[in-house]
C-alpha cells in the first residue's frame, strides 16, 4: 500500500499532464500540479529543519569531532529563523503603519537583510570564487599529454583558451583575409565550439532526451519502484 | 523709401525669421505618418483567448533617427457590434511589428486598430483590420502534433521492448565501465573503514535527474548494506531526504540488514547551493569517505565537490544530465556516466530482464534521431547544391513541422 498509493498518484499525476500538453484546454494544469508541490514541499521543510537540528544538536552533545561547526549551525539557524519571524528591524508597510509586523522582513535596513547582505552573500561568492582555483587544479591534470587524445585535448584546450581572451587575436591578426579563418578567435569560435563542440553536445542531448522518456515512462508504468522504498 | 514700406519690410523680415526658428518645433510637433497593413489571425494551439496582430512599420519608424519620430505603438480593440474602441494595457515600442493580445475571449468577433507614437505622445491616424477576427479554441494543439508521433513511436518501442523481455527474450546490453565500478568502489571503502557519500543533486524531487539518482542510490545502498558499509547521504532539498530515506531504508531490508541501516546518515543540510557545498565539503574532509557517488543534477558545485573528493583519495564515481558539468566531472573524478548512461544505470544494476527491455526502447529512439538526422543532413546538402525548390521546401517542412513547432502540415 505504501508504495501503490503513490505509484498511483504518481501515474495519475505524470500522465494526465502529457496529455495537458497537447491539449490547450488544460494547459493550466501544470501550474496547478507545482503549486500542490510547494505546499508538499513546504511540510517536508519542517522535517527538513528538524532533522539538521536534531543531528548537529546531538553532535554537540556528544562532542564528537568538529562540534564546534554544528554549534555554529544551530546558533545561525535560530538566529535567522528568529530574526526573520521577528521581523527585527524591520519597520511597518506604509500600508498598515499601525500593524508592527505588516513589513516585509527582507525590508532593507532590516536584521534579516543585514546578515544576508554583508554575511551571507559574501560567503556565497566566496565559495563560488574558490572554483577558480579547482578548475586550475582540475586542469592541469585533465590535460596532461600522456596518450595521443590527451595530446588533442591539450592542444584544442590551448587553442580555446587563447582564442576566448584578447591574447587570440592580438597572436594572429597578421593573418591575410585568405586566411582568416585560422586566427584564434575565428578557429576556437567557428570550428571548435560551432562543429565539433555543438555536434558532441547535440548528440549528447538527443541521448539525454531519450534517457529521460525511458526513465519517465518507467516511473510512470511502474516498471521500476526502487526510488519508492518499502512495502 | 515711405516709412510704411519700412514697415512692412520690417515685418516680412520677422515673418520669414519667426517662420525660420518656429520650423524645428513645427516639424517636432508634427504627428508621424501612420503604420499600415493591420491584420490580426486566431493563435493556433490555444483555448481561444489569444489574437496575433502583424502591422508594417510607420515610414518615420527609422533606426538611428534622432531624435526618434515614433517611439512605440498603441493599439485599440472593439468588438464587432460595439462603436468605440479600448485602448490595450501594452504598448509594443518601436521597430516591433508584431503583438499578441491574450486577454481575449473564444467566439467573439474583434477589430483592432494601431497607430504609431510620437515622442511628444502625439499620434498618428490609425490604420485598422479590414476583416474581424474570431478567437477559436482548438481541442488539439496541431503545433505539438509531430511532437506526439515521435513520443509516441519512442514510448511504443520502449514499451515493446520490455514486453518483448518480460517474455524471456535475452537482451544484449554493452558493458558500462561506470557502473561497474560501483562495486569496487564500495568494497574499497568497507575495506578502509570509512563511509561511502552519495550526493544526489541539488534539486528537488520534481527533477527527472534526481528520481535517476535515487534510484542509482538504491542501488548503492543495497551494496552498502550487503558490505556492512556505511552510507551518507546529504540532501539540498526536505523531501529528497525524505525519500532518499525511504528508498535506502527499502535496500537495506531487501538486502536483509534492517539493523545497520541508521536514518541520521540521511540528513537535510540547507536549499542553498553554495552553503550545501560547504557543508558537504566540510564533511568530506572531516570524515574522508573512501568512495564519493554524485548523481544527479549539477550546477557549479559539481567541480568543488569532485575536486575535494580528489583530495581526499576517494574513489569517485558521477552520473549527470547537465551538459556543462560534464567536462568538470570527467577531469576529476575516476568514472562518469554521461547523459544517457546515467538514466539506464538503474536498469542496467538491477539487472531485471524488463528494466533491460526500456533500454532497448532507447536505442530504437536514437534510430529515429539518427534517421532524421541523416535524411536532414542529405536533404539540405542535396537542395544546397542543385538549387531545386521542392527539395529546400521538404528540409523547410522537417526543420519548421517535424522538427519544429509549425503544425502537423505546412
Amino acid at each position: 500500500m505504501r508504495r501503490t498509493i503513490p505509484l498511483l498518484i504518481s501515474s495519475i499525476t505524470g500522465f494526465l499532464l502529457i496529455v495537458a500538453f497537447f491539449i490547450p484546454y488544460t494547459e493550466s494544469w501544470g501550474n496547478e500540479v507545482m503549486n500542490w508541490f510547494d505546499i508538499v514541499a513546504a511540510f517536508a521543510f519542517v522535517l527538513g529543519a528538524g532533522s539538521l537540528l536534531k543531528m548537529h544538536l546531538r553532535k554537540v552533545s556528544d562532542r564528537r569531532a568538529g562540534w564546534g561547526y554544528s554549534a555554529v549551525t544551530v546558533l545561525a539557524f535560530l538566529m535567522m529563523l528568529g530574526m526573520g519571524l521577528g521581523k527585527v528591524g524591520v519597520p511597518p508597510s506604509e500600508k498598515f503603519p499601525n500593524h508592527p509586523f505588516s513589513g516585509h522582513y527582507l525590508h532593507e535596513g532590516g536584521a534579516f537583510w543585514w546578515i544576508f547582505q554583508y554575511l551571507f552573500l559574501p560567503l556565497s561568492a566566496t565559495m563560488f570564487a574558490m572554483l577558480a582555483f579547482y578548475i586550475a587544479s582540475a586542469a592541469f591534470r585533465a590535460f596532461r599529454a600522456k596518450n595521443t587524445e590527451a595530446i588533442i585535448l591539450l592542444i584544442t584546450a590551448f587553442i580555446v583558451l587563447l582564442g576566448r581572451t584578447y591574447a587570440g587575436e592580438v597572436l594572429t591578426d597578421w593573418l591575410p583575409e585568405s586566411l582568416a579563418f585560422l586566427r584564434l578567435e575565428r578557429l576556437t569560435e567557428d570550428t571548435i565550439m560551432n562543429v565539433f563542440n555543438l555536434a558532441g553536445n547535440r548528440a549528447i542531448m538527443i541521448g539525454i532526451g531519450l534517457g529521460i522518456v525511458s526513465t519517465s515512462l518507467k516511473v510512470l508504468l511502474g516498471v521500476d519502484r526502487s526510488y519508492l522504498g518499502s512495502e | 523709401m515711405s516709412g510704411s514700406s519700412r514697415r512692412k519690410r520690417r515685418f516680412s523680415v520677422a515673418l520669414v525669421f519667426g517662420f525660420w526658428l518656429a520650423l524645428p518645433m513645427i516639424v517636432l510637433a508634427q504627428s508621424p505618418r501612420p503604420p499600415g497593413n493591420l491584420k490580426g489571425n486566431d493563435a493556433p494551439g490555444d483555448v481561444g483567448q489569444k489574437v496575433l496582430l502583424t502591422w508594417t512599420l510607420s515610414p518615420d519608424d527609422l533606426l538611428g533617427t534622432t531624435p526618434p519620430k515614433v517611439i512605440g505603438y498603441r493599439l485599440f480593440r472593439k468588438e464587432a457590434d460595439s462603436d468605440t474602441f479600448k485602448k490595450l494595457d501594452d504598448e509594443p515600442t518601436y521597430q516591433r511589428s508584431s503583438y499578441t493580445d491574450n486577454r481575449c475571449q473564444a467566439g467573439i468577433a474583434y477589430h483592432y486598430r494601431v497607430v504609431a507614437v510620437a515622442p511628444d505622445g502625439s499620434e498618428s491616424e490609425p490604420a485598422e483590420t479590414v476583416e474581424s477576427v474570431v478567437p477559436d479554441m482548438e481541442f488539439f494543439d496541431s503545433r505539438h502534433g509531430w511532437y506526439g508521433v515521435i513520443l509516441l513511436l519512442v514510448c511504443g518501442t520502449v514499451m515493446y521492448f520490455i514486453e518483448l523481455a518480460r517474455s524471456g527474450r535475452e537482451l544484449k546490453v554493452r558493458k558500462i565501465a561506470g557502473l561497474e565500478a560501483f562495486e569496487e568502489a564500495v568494497g574499497r571503502a568497507t575495506e578502509m573503514g570509512r563511509p561511502c557519500l552519495f550526493v544526489p543533486g541539488i534539486l528537488d524531487i520534481n527533477d527527472i535527474q534526481t528520481i535517476a539518482g535515487l534510484t542509482i542510490l538504491s542501488h548503492v545502498a543495497r551494496l552498502t548494506a550487503e558490505y556492512d558499509a556505511k552510507i551518507v547521504v546529504p540532501t539540498c532539498r526536505s523531501l529528497v531526504m525524505t525519500t532518499a530515506r525511504e528508498t535506502v531504508e527499502s535496500s537495506y531490508l531487501g538486502a536483509g540488514r534492517p539493523d545497520a541501516y541508521n536514518e541520521d546518515d540521511i540528513y537535510y543540510l540547507t536549499d542553498e547551493q553554495f552553503g550545501y557545498v560547504a557543508g558537504v565539503t566540510g564533511s568530506m574532509v572531516r570524515e574522508k569517505p573512501a568512495a564519493c557517488f554524485y548523481m544527479g543534477a549539477f550546477f557549479a558545485e559539481s567541480l568543488l565537490l569532485a575536486e575535494t573528493g580528489h583530495s581526499i583519495g576517494a574513489i569517485q564515481v558521477a552520473g549527470t544530465a547537465m551538459p556543462s558539468q560534464l567536462p568538470f566531472f570527467v577531469a576529476a573524478c575516476d568514472y562518469t556516466l554521461i547523459g544517457e548512461e546515467f538514466f539506464a544505470a538503474s536498469a542496467y544494476l538491477s539487472g531485471e530482464s524488463h528494466q533491460l527491455g526500456s533500454l532497448k526502447g532507447q536505442d530504437a529512439g536514437k534510430v529515429i534521431g539518427v534517421f532524421l538526422l541523416g535524411l536532414g543532413c542529405v536533404l539540405a546538402t542535396v537542395a544546397a547544391v542543385t538549387g531545386n525548390p521542392t527539395l529546400a521546401m521538404a528540409v523547410d517542412f522537417l526543420k519548421g513541422n517535424v522538427l519544429g513547432a509549425e503544425g502537423f502540415l505546412p
